[in-house]
């Protein structure tokens, strides 16, 4: 068969390493961030809709699936953060070789983590009380 | 050193039209946002409470509105510039992929449109 020999898109024939996923995550993080983009949008409007508006938002920002979606966007912050920063090194021409890819991937991995954890107690502390 | 083919120069429709530029704008975007992004979350951290007056308050300052504008519309732009690879990877048809980036980048631009008014709204004290 002739279409056997034409060449495939590298995500069906590539072996799986684990710096693939962090590449796709960074695609996932920033549809999710996407998503968290027109939260703050609407919080922004709320605010400028006067005290009555800007509490009923609060009410539906606080909800547990617009938590839920509001902690997704958190950790993705994190590790798009960081993961973009890891790709500006990529494009500059830094950091190709598989060791060093494999430690700054795993640096990231685990620092958007830490990152992530730390800065959604900070907001919960910042934001929670007066709302 | 320009990274346009002649080719490009010279019908205006390179092989891959503004490439070069979408590529460039997002790194721009991206560097701004890790400074945009870093200052905004450490902003609402600090809030001390989310009560409408505190956010008033912080947002009302002439660099906090300035900073969070900046935010808004370079977040849109660097998610517009994202999103748009995202579907022409994924999206093969081409009526569906023409369909798809239309609604995004409308809900995009319409989208910062009301972030950037919500902001100078407080910015100029008619949403007391």
């Amino acid at each position: 068969m002739a279409q056997r020999s034409r060449p495939l898109s590298p995500f069906l024939h590539y072996r799986w390493q684990y710096t693939n996923t962090l590449s796709i995550l960074h695609r996932i993080t920033g549809v999710l961030l996407s998503v968290g983009f027109f939260l703050l949008v609407y919080w922004l409007a709320a605010a400028a809709a006067g005290p009555a508006g800007y509490q009923s938002a609060v009410g539906i920002l606080g909800s547990p699936p617009a938590q839920l979606i509001l902690f997704g966007a958190v950790f993705s912050f994190c590790y798009h953060l960081l993961n973009g920063v890891r790709h500006l090194f990529f494009d500059l021409g830094h950091g190709f070789e598989t060791r060093t890819a494999r430690k700054s991937g795993w640096a990231v991995a685990i620092g958007a983590l830490a990152f992530g954890l730390v800065l959604w107690l900070a907001l919960r502390a910042g934001l929670g009380g007066g709302s | 050193m320009s990274l346009r083919s002649p080719l490009r120069r010279v019908t205006g429709f390179g092989s891959a039209k503004g490439g070069a530029s979408h590529w460039y704008v997002q790194r721009v975007t991206a560097v701004a946002l890790v400074l945009l992004g870093l200052w905004f979350v450490a902003a609402l951290a600090s809030l001390g409470g989310a009560s409408h007056a505190n956010v008033v308050n912080w947002l009302a300052s002439p660099i906090s509105s300035a900073l969070a504008v900046l935010l808004v519309v370079t977040a849109a732009y660097h998610a517009l510039l994202g999103l748009q690879v995202v579907l022409e990877d994924y999206v093969a048809d081409h009526g569906k992929r023409l369909v798809a980036l239309l609604l995004v980048k409308f809900a995009l631009v319409v989208g910062a449109v009301i972030g950037v008014l919500a902001v100078l709204r407080i910015a100029f004290g008619v949403a007391a």
